[in-house]
């Protein structure tokens, strides 16, 4: 085993490369940097604004706050809620809060995994779907319960689940049917 | 004539927008003068979407609405009349619903606004009594007096240690510093609760009146909110209130005319539980990875950015202006002897009636669940009850009666925890759910302490092996052994409290860590390499159902004979027990 450390270059294997418009932080950086400890506001709202952090990002805000890169790196990974990848067009949460989990949360799991032929954490191919499991998302009453683009839906059954999906890629076919 | 909704996330998750929109569609038909309402969570979260209306002193609370049923009721509101429908749950006169069926053997303090204002506008929350008891410390009472109160009222941090409130302010009070903080600690973390959620979404008032009560207590001029970016609606609610307490002055320089300043601001967390513990919350709020450290120096020495700073729990506050307002003395006649006052719990679960409930302390655990909560969902016989989240423990049936206060609680191996309160039937496999647990500890812990960050992870193996069929003769009292040094070696609370899951299951349900280990069955019939899926054939109709909804099509047969299951295939989902129908109940699990 060989420290990734050791080649800076090696280390971007481990992001999505992606040239993003880099002055577009400008803004964020000018109105946080003012109070010290703000690197977690910023990456936030860094995240907002791409969807995910770009690594070019990372280094951007490293060099202006002028703080050691591996900071930045350690804080965006260390927190659940920052992504180094791209999602995909819905975002999918999947409740794994106790509720849910006695309620079966694994078996919507298994149902999800097989409709999208993807596992946790990964995007389908078309760049529709992103599946993610949060750790719980508080509305214990409908569990099982997941989460797309901030909408709840449940209390879901494996079946339920698979039309949900359905349901969303029909919606996306009309639409792209009515544009072209 | 007012019309209420509940409109916090359960209320919207369950559809409350909709009806929201459907109602607004009906009062601009029909030009109806009737005033509009959102509420935060009332704790029914089972009755959701749920629309009270309040008429001629009297409240009609509806529940389990669809957009086209409410808009039925609204359009017949016009004539005055007020259907009593399907849909209707009770009548009740207003202001009387501590002492209704539906609250009955409640006690509501912290709740005591939600579901009933609006959490967006600040006139509702001051003509509930909202702001004077600020006024009152800021104007009657010195500081000392104040924390005189909080001492008698005998407040009990509500995160989980039950430390004593005025105990901390004292603390952060007597330190010597010209600058102290005030912060609220909202991020609720634990799977299964959501009480902080509730409180925040319905009422974030009462928490600012709170930060500042105990900001002028302990002579902080700045507050902070650490929240859990999960909860964007509780963030949204607080800016506004933020944002209008201001403009009444409420938060700012010289408050109500007293030389008292303060002002308060939010901070979001990034989810990572362990910045519940508060030292990891304030590395968090300086920017850091959310690790903790050795204490002492406590915070209320050493704490943002080095300056003595007190931090409380959302639901610790919110209990605050109520006992300004009725005295320490009110509050702390209820409760029991040693843990004063109400908590609010979340029941989830397979419970019939989900949602919050505020008891007093000292209530019996079999009354929250069998007489508050309804008891089991379905047709199932109660097992256990989860208490405290990861950090905390199962607790059988066979103590359903111990009374709910720190020292009962934790008698018992568990912790009483935030309040989230998970029940389970028979359904539910004891080392599945220490699995469960582990596995959430083991992703969640920082990886400072090596006992907490490899003796979780070596822990969860074990469990992992044992589910899968795979345990040997040793492993429980391996667990047992790792358990004890995790508990012991670890630094914070996550590390000490990371194995109670597993220890009290070990100690109430020993048998079925055995079974799964020795006999090769899981009880519960959960563990899926421990089950498995066969069709009596003496019951199987041959509908062929079970066939096309199988996802590996592992099932064949005949038409109008009996189907098979080939074992080397299946993968024990459950669909076929579920699209069996009941009446043949042909799937069997053993």
């Amino acid at each position: 085993m060989t420290c990734i450390c050791q080649d800076e270059h090696s280390m971007e294997q481990h992001f999505f490369q992606d040239d993003v418009d880099l002055s577009l932080l400008h803004e964020i950086l000018v109105r946080n940097r003012s109070e010290a400890g703000n690197l977690i506001t910023i990456l936030q709202e860094t995240q907002d604004l791409y969807g995910y952090l770009p690594l070019s990002a990372l280094r951007y805000i490293a060099d202006k706050l002028d703080m050691k890169r591996s900071k930045v790196y350690g804080v965006a990974t260390f927190y659940t809620q920052f992504r180094l990848q791209p999602v995909g067009k819905h975002l999918i949460l999947l409740c794994q809060g106790t509720a849910c989990h006695v309620n079966g949360a694994d078996r919507i799991k298994t149902a999800l995994c097989d409709e999208l032929k993807i596992h946790i954490g990964e995007t389908t191919d078309d760049g529709m779907f992103t599946l993610m499991e949060a750790a719980c998302l508080g509305c214990c009453s409908l569990a099982p319960v997941m989460m797309i683009n901030g909408q709840a839906y449940g209390p879901l059954t494996p079946d339920g689940a698979r039309k949900v999906i359905r349901s969303l890629n029909t919606e996306q076919e009309q639409r792209e049917g009515v544009e072209t | 004539m007012i019309i209420r909704i509940g409109l916090g996330s359960c209320g919207i998750a369950a559809g409350g927008l909709e009806v929201w929109d459907a109602i607004q569609k009906v009062l601009d038909e029909q030009a109806m003068d009737i005033q509009m309402k959102k509420t935060g969570c009332a704790g029914m979260c089972h009755y959701e979407p749920l629309m009270d209306v309040l008429h001629d002193g009297r409240q009609y609370s509806y529940v389990n609405l669809n957009p086209a049923a409410a808009a039925e009721i609204v359009s017949s509101l016009g004539e005055g009349h007020l259907p009593e429908n399907k849909y209707l749950l009770s009548i009740k006169d207003i202001d009387k619903d501590i002492d209704s069926d539906l609250f009955s053997g409640q006690v509501r303090i912290a709740l005591r606004n939600c579901g009933r204002i609006d959490p967006e506008a600040i006139e509702d929350y001051i003509d509930s009594g909202g702001y004077q008891s600020l006024r009152r410390v800021l104007l009657d009472m010195t500081a000392a007096e104040c924390l005189e109160e909080i001492k008698t009222s005998g407040l009990r941090g509500r995160g989980g240690a039950g430390f004593p409130t005025w105990f901390k302010w004292k603390a952060t009070r007597d330190a010597i510093d010209d600058i102290k903080y005030v912060v609220c600690n909202a991020d609720e973390g634990d799977p299964g609760a959501f009480m902080d959620r509730s409180l925040l979404e319905g009422d974030p008032h009462s928490i600012i009146e709170g930060l500042a009560i105990a900001g002028y207590a302990i002579g902080a001029g700045q507050g902070i909110i650490y929240v859990r970016a999960e909860y964007p609606l509780a963030v949204k609610r607080l800016e506004l209130a933020i944002e209008q307490a201001r403009q009444k002055s409420y938060l700012g320089n010289n408050i109500f005319g007293s030389d008292f300043s303060f002002d308060l601001q939010i901070k979001k967390g990034a989810g990572a539980f362990v910045c519940g513990e508060e030292t990891a919350l304030l590395a968090s709020l300086q920017g850091e990875r959310g690790m903790p450290h050795l204490k002492p120096p406590f915070p209320s020495e050493h704490g943002y950015w080095g300056h003595p700073t007190s931090i409380n729990n959302v639901e610790t506050l919110a209990n605050i202006p109520w006992i300004i307002q009725n005295g320490g003395q009110a509050f702390a006649a209820v409760g029991s002897d040693q843990s004063k006052g109400t908590k609010v719990f979340a029941l989830a679960g397979k419970i019939k009636y989900g949602g919050l409930v505020e008891v007093p302390m000292g209530m019996p655990l079999r009354d929250i669940i069998y007489d508050l909560g309804g008891g089991i969902r379905g047709d199932g016989a109660f097992k256990a009850v989860q208490l405290g989240g990861p950090s905390g423990g199962c607790i059988p049936a066979s103590l359903l009666d111990t009374p709910v206060d720190y020292e009962s609680i934790t008698s018992t191996g568990a912790i009483m925890g935030s309040g989230g309160m998970v029940v389970m039937d028979e359904s539910s496999c004891m080392v599945d759910l220490a699995r469960f647990f582990l596995d959430f500890t083991q992703k969640e812990s920082c990886g400072k302490c090596v006992q907490c960050r490899l003796g979780t992870k070596r822990m969860l193996e074990i469990l992992e092996r044992i589910c899968a069929g795979q345990g040997r003769k040793g492993d429980i009292e391996r667990l047992e052994s790792i358990a004890l040094h995790v508990k012991e070696s670890s630094l914070c609370g996550l590390g000490q409290s990371a194995p109670n899951p597993v220890l009290t299951t070990l100690k109430y349900f020993r048998d079925e860590y055995e079974a799964h280990i020795y006999e090769q069955t899981c009880p519960a019939h959960q563990c899926k390499a421990l089950i498995h899926y066969t069709i009596d054939p003496e019951k199987c109709k041959g509908c062929g159902l079970c066939a096309r909804a199988c996802p590996v099509e592992c099932i064949s047969g005949e038409r109008k004979k009996p189907f098979v299951i080939d074992q080397s295939r299946c993968t024990r989902c459950g669909t076929c027990v579920d699209i069996c129908p009941d009446k043949w109940n042909a799937v069997q699990v053993d």
